[in-house]
């Protein structure tokens, strides 16, 4: 298979640390369509490394789409022009010969810069450890089947579950919100029986350590759902605000 | 002197697991938290392992390279997790898991092992469904499977295509919960790259902070690695583009032995390499074989677009070979098959690719139909490649996936240093020289979930492994060692760079090393790797310093390891004269190609003792074959 190589233009942002401050700077590729945009991110490198000069960082691990790990903005856009799929399965066949590519990282506050395009996204683990889980030790678990959950249920829930944890969401959002994340997971629980006894407790819990964490209010444009990679839906966000008044409503502390 | 003692309960095979429980020792609850214990990996193995040890109360630090535990590379596993629940009355049972499993295994693996496997393997299913794992189920609300290669009954539990994913979320919410309640601590961006051993004994690590670029010493009563398996010693593999061989590697240097390092899987529908700069091969699911005929053209060198050529000339290989299980035939055989007709100057336009054809099966079924069993794998093969397989065959090629060779380990996932314990892919235990699909998952979160936290007490309360501080000596001592290592890497400043060096020595692995092995390319191999170790001493070039983030800094000190793991890769494939499951000596065949065991001879796990560079001694453990006796495996 012969196939032409685009020649392509790109700014890449370039930071030492998180103190430092970062610039664009240009680099030009030549690269085949068949790549996909971090290999060429690689050759790149390659390229830079032959020089003896510093990589360009960027963080990158499955290069399938699943494991959350790949997160650029690319052309302004989180994980790039395309919707529903991560960096990773970006491929150059998507760009025009000549053409100019701007590659940030992730934009937050709750996300710094850890190098070039790097970021620290600890922020989301926080949530989680504050509740978002089931609380179950191993072993004496009752059979899979003893309850019965519809294939409905179960359907949605993993629907929210499918959440690869990449931060696009904020990255899109103007406020930095982290709420398409926080809700998938309440979501999934609020959902599934098991997730019942601790419902109300979780969603407090998680909700109080986001807003803790800096993460931006959500004021309903809806752009994390578009560019989030696994197309989680936004009902999730309503889910999860119906969920933390009742929480609030039911709360003992709550003076009436 | 070693002597491997693989510590197998007596009595029979079907109450060894339940006996040895009862006769375990145990660490009496207000006791537990005075024991330190390292976890390092958070993937399935790990994961599970530190949340169900600090559930019992010990006190767990986990530890993983990635920015967070749910990056582990199970989370990228697809296709399910096999468990003998017998939910369809289709005659399933846990000796009929364990027989699939030794058989499919070529009797390679210790029957005790397996049995234990297949006997915890429900437990792993309510204990997901119980953490809120969203499994796949059928209309009347109860847990739906499907089936999977080298079995006949349907017992493969799946979540979607993202099984690892929704898996490891369960497991990394239960050590979420334990590091909430402060019984776990876990440190990110940490890569381990030595174990310390003080009086033979397992006692801690020394890691380097990926964010500081510091060494930082742990230390604990007991370590357990697990960090999954070493594919990427062929730099192009299904593994994700961290996976790596490090932390056993360096356990193995510090005196565990190493078993079958040679027996690697490698899968037949992967996509073919698509040019130079490639940085991983993705993996079509297996399942895609139901379905789909894999063909070449009879012609070779035949550069006719696939729909040109015309039916009677083309080679349905696979179900001309075995007709019985046609397209469904085993993944090493498989995979060998599209090798050898590739190696012909058969495959697609005399490249490394074969077709997978599903046009006769829309033609009988209707577009929508296959649209519904396979819609997102046919969206994400046109995303890569650029084409549409409903109208064009789809082009696959076979790659490396999963490594069954890993740390030696007794029935207690033990490692010959004690103290030293090694869980999932890491371990050699359960799947002899070929894994059946779903059973790496299985494997994973039997070992967290249902084995450490009982082994892991019996070896507290028996050994009373005494406390030591990192200011113990030996810290320090290791410490510098792995300081000068690093050191050394960055002054070599030479003119060649990490990752073209390690896709020369995958060629090597996977020419030499690979799908089909002979004498003459083993040994050559090995003096090939020998010179491209010391080409890369001599002209490797790092830039940038130790002393904060440095991505080529740590894929150098991965690729150090790798040379001496594929040297011994291949060490092992020579010392075994006999062909079996993912290991194929080209010189030991049927007539009819067929992989020719010796049982005689070969039924041993071959244990390597590292005893300086380059060399290595054998230490064998005997398999014996108590329950399934040893057949030719026939998929005709
Ligand atoms: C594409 C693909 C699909 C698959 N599909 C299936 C399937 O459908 N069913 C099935 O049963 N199996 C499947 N497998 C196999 C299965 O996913 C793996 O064998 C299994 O997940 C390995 O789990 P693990 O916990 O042993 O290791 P991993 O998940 O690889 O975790 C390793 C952990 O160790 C850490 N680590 C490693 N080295 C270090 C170090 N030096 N310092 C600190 N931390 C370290 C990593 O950060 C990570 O947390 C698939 C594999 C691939 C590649």
């Amino acid at each position: 298979m012969e196939t032409k190589k685009l020649n392509l233009k790109l700014n890449i942002w370039r930071q030492k640390n998180t103190n430092s401050v970062g610039s664009f700077v240009e680099y030009s590729v030549q690269v085949s369509p068949d790549a996909s945009f971090l290999e060429m991110l690689d050759e790149l490198n390659n390229s830079l490394e032959l020089k003896n000069e510093e990589a360009v960082h960027f963080e990158s691990d499955c290069r399938e789409g699943i494991c959350g790990t790949c997160g650029l903005v690319i052309n302004g856009r989180p994980h790039g022009p395309l919707a529903k799929i991560a960096t990773c399965q970006l491929h150059m066949r998507n760009f025009k010969d000549g053409e100019t590519i701007w590659v940030e990282p992730f934009r937050a506050k709750a996300f710094p810069v850890i190098k070039d395009l790097m970021v620290d996204r600890s922020g989301f683990d926080k949530i989680l450890q504050a509740g978002g889980y089931v609380s179950f030790n191993t072993g004496g678990a009752p059979d899979g089947n003893a309850i019965p959950i519809s294939k409905e249920i179960s359907s949605l829930a993993m629907d929210a579950a499918a959440c690869i944890g990449c931060g696009a969401c904020v990255a899109a959002c103007k406020n930095a919100s982290a709420m398409l994340f926080v809700s998938a997971k309440v979501s999934q629980y609020a959902l599934l029986p098991q997730g019942q006894p601790e419902r109300y407790r979780r969603v407090e819990r998680m909700v109080t350590v986001m807003d803790e964490l800096g993460f931006g209010s959500c004021t309903n444009t809806y752009a994390c759902e578009a560019e989030c990679p696994k197309g989680i839906s936004v009902t999730n966000i309503a889910r999860m605000n119906r969920d933390f008044v009742m929480a609030k409503v039911m709360s003992k502390e709550i003076e009436v | 002197m070693i002597k491997l003692d693989s510590k197998i309960p007596a009595g029979h095979i079907s109450e060894k697991w339940t006996n040895h429980k009862f006769n375990m020792k145990l660490v009496n609850p207000a006791n537990k938290r005075k024991f330190d214990i390292i976890v390092v990996g958070t993937g399935l193995a790990g994961a599970s392992a530190a949340a169900s040890l600090g559930e019992l109360g010990y006190k767990v630090k986990a530890f993983t390279f990635h920015d967070s535990a749910r990056r582990a590379h199970s989370i990228s596993a697809q296709g399910g997790i096999n468990a003998a629940k017998n939910y369809q009355n289709d005659g399933d049972s846990v000796y009929r898991l364990f027989y699939d499993t030794v058989k499919g295994g070529d009797f390679r693996a210790r029957e005790a092992n397996v049995h234990r496997l297949a006997e915890v393997s429900g437990n792993i299913i309510d204990q997901c469904v119980a953490q809120g794992v969203p499994f796949a189920r059928e209309y009347g609300g109860l847990l739906d499977n499907r089936s999977f290669g080298g079995a006949q009954v349907s017992r493969t539990f799946y979540a979607r295509g993202q099984t690892g994913q929704q898996l490891l979320l369960g497991a990394v919410s239960a050590l979420n919960r334990q590091i909430d309640l402060g019984n776990v601590k876990l440190y990110t961006r940490r890569e381990m790259l030595d174990v310390v051993i003080v009086d033979g004994f397992a006692k801690g690590i020394v890691c380097r902070n990926l964010l500081t670029g510091e060494f930082e010493t742990y230390s604990a009563h007991a370590v357990v690695l697990a960090t999954g398996g070493y594919s990427n010693v062929f730099f192009l593999s299904t593994n994700a583009m961290n996976c790596n061989v490090t932390a056993i590697w360096r356990a193995h240097k510090r005196g565990a032995l190493f078993a079958n390092p040679c027996f690697t899987q490698i899968h037949p529908t992967c996509l073919p390499l698509h040019g130079e700069s490639q940085s991983k091969l993705t993996l079509m699911s297996e399942s895609l074989r139901n379905d789909g005929r894999v063909w070449v053209s009879k012609k070779k060198g035949d550069i006719r677009n696939p729909n040109d050529i015309p039916e009677e000339e083309r080679d349905y290989y696979l179900e001309r070979k075995y007709p019985s299980f046609g397209n469904l035939a085993p993944r090493d055989i498989s995979s060998r098959a599209a090798k050898e007709a590739c190696d012909e100057g058969r495959g697609v336009k005399g490249g490394d690719a074969v077709y997978l054809d599903f046009s006769d099966a829309i033609k009988r079924l209707g577009q929508k139909v296959i649209e519904e069993r396979y819609g997102n794998l046919f969206e994400m093969y046109e995303n890569i490649t650029g084409e549409n397989p409903y109208k064009v065959p789809m082009m696959i090629y076979p790659a490396p996936h999963y490594t069954m060779g890993g740390l030696w380990v007794d029935y207690n996932l033990m490692s010959t240093i004690p103290g030293l314990f090694v869980l999932g892919e890491a371990n050699f235990s359960d799947h002899g020289a070929n894994r059946l699909g779903a059973s790496a998952l299985m494997q994973g979160l039997a070992d967290g979930y249902f084995v450490i936290p009982y082994t892991m007490g019996d070896y507290l309360a028996s050994y009373k492994p005494t406390a030591v501080k990192t200011d113990h000596p030996e810290f320090a001592k290791v410490t510098n060692e792995v300081k000068d290592l690093t050191n050394k890497l960055l002054s070599i400043k030479g003119k060649r760079t990490v990752d073209d060096i390690h896709k020369q020595l995958g060629r090597i692995m996977w020419n030499k090393v690979g799908m089909g092995r002979n004498e003459k390319g083993l040994k050559e191999a090995i003096n090939e790797i020998r010179e491209l170790k010391s080409e890369f001493w001599k002209h490797v070039t790092i830039p940038g310093s130790g002393n904060d983030v440095n991505q080529t800094l740590e894929r150098a000190g991965r690729l150090v390891d790798y040379f001496e793991l594929g040297e011994l890769m291949a060490l092992d494939a020579l010392n075994r004269n006999e062909s079996c499951g993912g290991h194929f000596r080209e010189e030991y065949q049927y007539e009819d190609g067929e992989a020719k065991r010796n049982d005689e001879e070969y039924s041993y796990v071959a244990a390597w003792e590292f005893a300086g560079e380059s060399k290595w001694n054998l230490h064998k453990e005997p398999l014996v074959f108590e329950y399934v006796k040893p057949a030719i495996r026939s998929y005709k």
